[in-house]
Formats: structure tokens, sequence, C-alpha cells
């Protein structure tokens, strides 16, 4: 059995960190505007709503990272250096894996950058 | 596959060219504009959309001689409504957007070295929608009817707004963003599946890369908005209160749908500028671009980003301080990628020896005056700074810092660069500085004070303005600023449109350019003389005989044999040939379609709704009549020799297969207004307590009817399709029957729920969003069974075969889309209402 997936041959690879982050950022996004429109339905206070968004960064940062190790793998662990601009079907891969790296480290900074302002709002003012 | 293939005498190849002439030949006289060749479709869309953007200019002009002095009388306050109204609406809508889809439409095929994009004929019915659509709203100014209520159009204001004028904004601008998802149909295919062989995605062109995010982004970005403007339209035509608040309905709800298009617009509307100067940058440099890949990063993350932006627009609704906060820190992130990009241009113009011609000078000053607006973009991010600048003149500064710094200019530029692609000359180098200077400085001087008046309070819209508040002087100064920009317009418009018979033609390539798009001759209507075999990012530079090798026809497809417009179709990530593609030719079917469906929009602005009928059925009829004359079409033989020892298949179906991808897109935009809508229904959800305010629901029995019903017809569409490619010919039209007889039922069931229950969709949203939904599927329904008939009688015409299956294959592919939209309404209309 196989732990880590094998490479993929596909262009859909290079949104996979965008894509963590936009589920993330709607996951939050959707259930703190359902919370606190519908608050007097239930028991738990804004406290735990942070906590959940809080476990939904970490997973979406795990996500990302995991990313990011397959598309280290896919650029050749680092072992050469762009621009991968060779007509080959190494060069396109070690584009691609590089390309999805750098994503990887946008998509971390951004869903950091959303996971933050469950750490300053401690409440659903408006 | 061979890479290059042997000379041929001489005679051979004058009698190729002279075929592929014929064949790509465009019509004379007045069937010139039945042509749907790329480079006529490309320059005409381009013409209107500057044609637009002029006359949207002279109402910016309008605008600012009525706030030049205070109190001024020029034009009366509803006069000054319609003339704000349509300036934003004219720029955003019908030259923003359009410029892009006209120069992605000129440019791409010979970028990648593609003769056409896959579906022309497509093209030029987008252009000529466009085209009736923008004359249409722009026309309404003249008769005092045009929209007045902003061009974000909100609701109560615009839902109560007297007249036509915001019935021709809503249906006017829904049929040309259908035109522009038709646009992005054709570039995501053209991109992924039409590039010249051995163009890896790692060596495609940036403006390609950017046009497929920027076409993937129009298709998440423009459904919200028609889906929006459906809501708005059935209040305004039939009453039905989504956003009136008496009645349950929420004013917000426009806003979000809104700004979800909205905010992905201007990023829709920056990239491809952006794009441009990617392909400038490095042609003046004389260098490869450096860090190809970031530029890659920039594009797919702000594409992703923009998504998350759109609440900014809406920081002072009253929403919950932590959802502005998200909006806000997706807002400060996108400047990540944002910058990336404008380092990536510094660095190559650092690595390399740039020459400042007027291309780089429209381009790095556009570039200057951009980050100006990105940075008071940073400061309205943040919330509390836009509670005090929102709705005033500092906002009007940074939106248009931003959209001219970041469009108008690099687009200029883009005149500039690419002229000679058009006229075999360039456009005169003394004009062009001073059109530069008098546009930057003009500028500069025009919106730089609204910073100011802004700060000052000065709101946004209002029509005059007393003479104490310190905002005299700095609009004064805005208003001769704004002539001076002007002048600069008409400077660059003069330098292209004047006669230039003095000057010799012929440059091809002038600024020695090393993408693919200037091998091409603007004299030649064929493209490319053969599809050559790219090895290079910059294969002009790289690949040293390769212009001579192409013209000599030593390439793939150098002829025309059977005297058929043909393009390759190659894999999406090493770009290895698959199919010779046959794409439609002149007709004007496209114009008629256009027309005829134009003329439903417009005769329901007007309520006249037995035109309305006709032209609806004139417009079905001229689209079935195109697809069943100029799609799937079987060719006289399998497979034909291409050239280089190749020899490729000229027809498929499913995936490989280009209409596959097409259908599927379409149908990706297509669900995304459909999750908007229920999207809407879930918003009502949690700004009531009781959404239903005790009104009958549609019952649980008929939804779920109708929900098995249209499983059940799905699931005879997947027979259909198994028994056809088993030869079962009898089989697969007993169950096409079946399948459409089944979904009649479901629709009768589907209609029943809410039917039968009387739910009055005028007494409350409740009621309006339920029969919303089951609408939305009947009239899916309704296209699905179309679908279902035209492949039988495909079938029945011996046009749908075993082998040639491409018509079922798409259906089918349709009738996934059609089980997930039936399935997602009638549970969420059925069981929802129960959960509650």
């Amino acid at each position: 059995m196989r732990i880590l997936p094998r490479e993929i041959e596909s262009l859909w690879t290079l949104f996979t960190a965008p894509a963590v982050w936009a589920v993330h950022f709607l996951l939050c996004y959707v259930g703190v505007a359902v919370y606190c429109a519908k608050r007097d339905l239930v028991t738990f206070g804004f406290g735990a709503v942070r906590l959940g968004i809080g476990a939904a960064t970490f997973v979406a940062l795990g996500l990302i990272v995991f990313s990011a190790w397959l598309a280290w793998r896919q650029w050749g662990f680092g072992m050469h250096d762009p621009p991968h601009d060779e007509p080959s079907p190494q060069d396109r891969r070690h584009f691609q894996g590089f390309a999805t790296l750098l994503l990887c480290g946008l998509s971390f900074v951004a869903v950091i950058y959303v996971g933050l302002a469950a750490v300053f709002i401690s409440e659903c003012a408006r | 596959m061979r890479t290059v293939g042997e000379p041929l005498p001489l005679a051979e190849r004058r009698a190729q060219e002279e075929r592929l002439r014929a064949v790509w030949d465009n019509p004379s006289g007045w069937r010139y504009w039945t042509s749907v060749n790329n480079y006529q479709v490309g320059l005409w869309y381009a013409s209107a959309a500057f044609g637009f953007m002029l006359f949207a200019g002279v109402l910016g002009l309008l605008i600012r001689i009525q706030l030049a002095v205070p109190g001024n009388d020029f034009l009366s306050a509803n006069a000054f409504n319609q003339v704000f109204t349509l300036h934003g609406t004219v720029m955003m809508f019908l030259f923003a957007v359009p410029i892009f889809e006209a120069v992605a439409i000129f440019l791409l095929p010979p970028m990648l070295g593609a003769r056409e994009l896959p579906f022309p004929r497509l093209g030029a019915f987008g252009f000529w929608s466009f085209l009736l659509g923008g004359v249409f709203v722009c026309g309404s100014i003249f008769f005092d009817a045009a929209p007045s209520s902003g061009w974000f159009m909100y609701p109560p204001l615009a839902t109560g707004e007297e007249g036509v004028g915001a019935d021709i904004w809503l249906l006017g601008l829904s049929f040309i963003e259908i035109a522009s998802i038709a646009a992005a149909v054709e570039l995501i295919v053209g991109v992924l599946k039409c590039r010249a062989p051995g163009m890896r995605i790692n060596l495609m062109p940036l403006f390609a890369w950017y046009l497929l995010i920027v076409a993937g982004m129009i298709l998440f970005a423009f459904p919200p908005l028609i889906a929006g403007d459906i809501l708005f339209e059935m209040e305004r035509m039939f009453d039905w209160p989504f956003f009136d608040a008496s009645r349950g309905g929420d004013p917000l709800l426009w806003q979000h749908l809104f700004w979800i298009f909205g905010h992905p617009e201007v990023y829709i509307i920056f990239l491809p500028a952006i794009a441009l100067m990617a392909m400038i940058v490095p042609t003046f440099a004389q260098r490869p671009i450096v860090g190809y890949s970031w530029i890659v990063l920039a594009a797919v993350g702000t594409g992703f980003l923009s998504f998350g932006l759109w609440v900014h627009h809406m920081f002072t609704t009253g929403l919950p301080q932590i959802s502005l906060a998200f909006f806000s820190a997706a807002s400060e992130s996108v400047a990540i990628p944002t910058g990336v990009q404008i380092f990536v241009f510094i660095a190559t113009m650092l690595a390399g020896r740039v020459t400042f011609s007027v291309p780089m000078l429209f381009g790095s000053g556009g570039i200057a005056i951009f980050v100006i607006g990105g940075l008071t973009g940073v400061m309205v991010a943040l919330a509390p700074f836009d509670w005090q600048a929102h709705d005033t003149y500092f906002v009007v500064a940074h939106l248009h810092y931003v959209l001219i710094g970041g469009m108008l200019f690099p687009v200029i530029a883009g005149v500039y660069y690419y002229y000679p692609l058009i006229d075999a000359r360039r456009l005169s180098q003394r004009l062009g500085r001073l059109a530069f200077w008098l546009m930057f400085v003009g500028f500069n001087i025009a919106f730089f004070p609204m910073h100011l008046t802004g700060l000052r309070g000065m709101p946004r819209r209002v029509f005059t303005y007393p003479g104490d508040l310190g905002w005299d002087w700095l609009n004064l100064i805005s208003t001769v600023g704004a002539f001076l920009f002007a002048i600069g317009v008409l400077v660059v418009v003069t330098d292209v449109l004047r006669p230039k018979h003095g000057r010799p033609r012929g440059e091809v390539n002038p600024w020695n350019a090393g993408t693919l798009e200037w091998i091409t001759e603007p004299e030649e209507n064929w493209g490319v003389r053969s599809i050559p075999v790219i090895e290079s990012r910059y294969p002009l530079w790289d690949q040293e005989t390769l212009a001579r090798d192409v013209n000599e026809g030593r390439f793939l497809l150098p002829d025309a044999e059977e005297g058929r417009r043909e393009g390759l179709v190659t894999s999406v990530l090493d770009a290895r040939p698959i199919q010779v593609q046959r794409v439609g030719g002149t007709s004007c079917v496209t114009i008629v379609s256009a027309f005829s469906l134009g003329a439903v929009f417009v005769a329901l602005t007007f309520h006249w709704w037995l035109t309305a009928l006709a032209c609806g059925v004139a417009a079905f009829s001229a689209i079935v009549y195109w697809l069943w004359t100029g799609t799937a079409e079987i060719p006289e033989k399998p497979e034909k020799y291409a050239g280089l020892g190749l020899t490729l298949p000229l027809y498929s179906s499913g995936i490989v297969s280009v209409g596959w991808w097409a259908m599927f897109i379409t149908m990706v935009g297509d669900g995304t207004a459909f999750a908007s809508l229920v999207f809407g229904y879930f918003f009502y959800w949690t700004i009531h307590s009781d959404f239903t305010a005790g009104l009958e629901g549609p019952g649980l029995v008929w939804p779920l009817a109708a929900l098995l019903l249209f499983a059940i017809a799905w699931s005879l569409m997947i027979a259909a399709r198994f028994c056809n490619s088993r030869a079962m010919t009898r089989v697969m039209r007993i169950c096409l029957i079946s399948s459409f007889l089944v979904t009649c039922a479901g629709s009768l069931a589907g209609f029943w729920g809410p039917w039968s229950y009387n739910m009055d969709p005028t007494s409350h949203v409740y009621p309006a969003i339920v029969w919303i939904l089951v609408i939305w599927v009947l009239v899916h329904a309704a296209l699905g069974a179309v679908m279902q008939l035209y492949c039988m009688a495909r079938s029945l015409a011996g046009m749908l075969t075993e082998e040639h299956d491409m018509d079922l294959h798409n259906v089918v592919l349709y009738w996934h889309f059609m089980l997930i939209a039936a399935v997602t309404a009638f549970a969420v209309v059925g069981l929802f209402p129960l959960a509650h």
C-alpha cells in the first residue's frame, strides 16, 4: 500500500493549494455568517466558532504543506533551477512542480491571514 | 514525429498557397460582414469596444464640466444621473471586458501557432451580440431613457426606478454577459487544446496563461450577476419581491451577487492588460522574462484570491465584523501576487537593455499609476479606513487609478506594439510620445485631486455642490486635467485612423520580438502558412529558421486539399497532436442568431410579449440550424495526413474532443448561476427567524417525485450512450424517447408542487425563491428534452452512429449537470423546510 500518492500527470494539481484556500475561506465565512445570524438557536458561544476556525485553519495549512511536498517532489526536490524552459516532458514537470510550490506558499500565507481574523475578533459585533 | 519537413518544389508551394488562400479568404461586398475569421472578428470587436470607450469618455467629460464649478446647471440632476450611470456601465461592460475578448480573439491563435480558435462562429456570434447589446444600452441616453441608478444598480433605488432605464441595463447587459461566457469557452478550449505541437505548458506564452486564468474567472464571476439579473428583472417585470424588504426580500442579496461578479471583474480587466505587458517587456528588454513561473503564480493566485474580496465593497452594510475581517485579510493578501508581477517586470527590465519606445512608455507609465491605485487599494481594504472613505471621491480616485493605470495605459501600449500586425507598419513614435505625456500628466491632474476632495468629504454621484466647502478649486483642477487627458486620447485616435499611405509597408516583426504571433503576415488571412513545431518560449529568437520554414510550408497542415478550414487539436500538457479539427467557415447564421436573440431581450424590455416570443422562435430555429449544419459533421474519410509523417483522425468524441470541453465549460458557468440562486434561498433563510413566513411550501411528495423522475431520465441517457456504443441502435432510440417522456413527466411533477399549494410568488420572497429554483430546473429540462429529440433526429438521419457519437456524448454530459441541478433544487425546496 502506498501512503503517498503517485505523481499525477494533470494540469489540475497546479490549483490544489489555492483551492484549499478557497474552501477554507468559504467555510470560515459561511460558518460565521450562519452562526451570527442564527446564534439564538444554538447553545455554543462564539468561542467555539473561533476554535472551529482555528481547527479549519490547521487542517487547511496541513493540506497545503502536503501539497507543497508533492510539488517539491514534482520539482525534483529542488535539484534543478528554473527557468525550466526546455522542450522536454521533464522540464515541463519541473515547471509544474515549481509553480505549484510557489502557489502553495502564497496560499499558506493567505490562509493564515484569514485565520488571524479569529484571533483578534471575539464576538459577532456589527 | 519529424520536426521539420523537406523543402517543396516552388510550383507545389504556390499551389498549396492558392488553395489555403481560397479556403481562408473573406467574402467581398456586404458579405464581408459574415466573416468569422479571428482577424476580422477581433478587429471589429476591438474597434467597437474603442468606439464605446470614446462615447463613455465623452460622458465622463460631461460629468467633469458639470462639476467644474459649484452650483452648476449644465446638466439637470436627472441627466447627470443618466450620464454617470452610463459612463460607468459602458466603460466596464462595453469597453474594459470586451476589449480583452477582442484582443484575445485577435492575438491568441497566432500566438499559439493555431490557424483559428476552435469555435470561430461562436466568436462571431459573441461579437454581434455584444455590438447589438452595446448599441441598445448606449442608445438609451438619446431618448432620455438611460439607466440612472449608478453602474451597480443598487435596489431599492434601482428596483423602483421609473421608466425602462433599469430594464435596459439588466437585459442589455445580460445579453452581453452571455457573449462574454461564449468568449470564455472559446478561449479556455483554445489555450488548452489548440496550441502548436511541442508548445508544452512550460513553453506557453504568458499571455495565454493569463487568458486561461481570466477565462476561468469569467466562468465563475459572470454567472452570479446573471442570476442577480434574473431576480432583479423578475422583481421589476412581475413584482416578485426578491429585494423588497416589506415582503421578506433583502436588497443586500443584490449587493452580494453583484460584487461576487464585480470584484473578480476588476481582475478580469486587469490581468489581460498585464498579460500584454508580459509580452511587451521582454521584447523591449530583448531577453526572456525573468521569473516565468512567478508570473504563473501571480496569475493563478490573483485568479483565486480575487473571489475572496467582494465584501470589501460592502464594509458599511453592517455585516458582522469578523466577516469584514476575512475579506479585509484576503484583500491584503491579493497585494502579494499583484506585487510579484510588478517586480518580475522590473527585474526583466534590469536584466536586459531596455529601449524606451512608445509601448514601453505607456506600459511603465501605466504601472506607475497602477501602483498608486494599488496602494490606496490597500488603504480602503482596511475596514476602519473604508468606513471613512466609502462612497466619497477618494474611492473614485482609487478606482480610476487602478483601472486606467492597470488597464487603459497597457492597452494603448498594446495598440502601439501590435499595430504592425494589422497594417504592417508602425504608428508614429512622435505622436505616441505626445499622446503619452498628455495622457499621463492629464490623468494625474484630473484624478489625484479627487483623493483630496474625497478626504474633504465630497460624496460620489452628487450632481452639484455648494461653493464654501473647499471642494471647488480641486474640482476645477480635475476638470482641466480631464480635458488634457482627453486630448491625449484624441491624439492616439488620430494616429490610428489617419491615412498612412506615405509610410512604407512590410515591416514584419519590427520590434524583433521572440513570440510566435510575429510570424504572421498581415496580408494573409490563414494565420500561419503551416503549423510549426515549437521548442522554445521565444521561438523566433531560438529557432532560427522557424519563420522561413513556416512560410515555406514545411510544417503541419500546409495545404487545404479538401477545401476545408482546418486546425490542429493537441493534448493539454505536452501539446501532442491528436486530431485535425475542421472549423466553421463564413456564415450569416451567426448574425441571424445573435440579432434574433438580441431582439428577444429588446422586446422583453418594452414588454412586447408576442414579439419576444416570435424572435425567440427565430433565434431557436437559427441556433438549431447552426448546430445541425455546422457541428459534429461526419468527415468523408476517417483520417488525414497532416504532414511530418503524422496521420490524424478527423473526428473525435467524448473527453478528447473540443466540443465536449466546450459543453463542460459552459455547464460549469451555468452551474455557477444556479448555485447563486441556491445561495439566495439560504440567504433568505439566514436573515429571517422563519423564512417561510408561515406560508405553504411545495410539499414533499411532488418535489421528490420530480427528483426521482429526473434521476430515471438521466439513467436512461446513460443507457442510451451505452447502447449506442454497442451498436444497439434501436434500443438506444427507445432509451432516448423514454428519457424524453420521463423528462416531461418530471417537469410536470416539479411544476405541480408549488402550483398545487397555491404558492403566490408576489406575496412573499419565500414562494418567489422556490418558484425561481423550480423554473430554473424546468427551463433546463426543456433544453435537455430538445437535446434528446435532436439526438433522435440525428440518429434517424444517419448522423449519429456508433463511431460518430459526439452529439450523444455531449448531451449525456449536459444531463450530468441537469441531474445535479434537479437533485439540488428539489431536495432543497422539498426537504429543507422540514429540517427547519
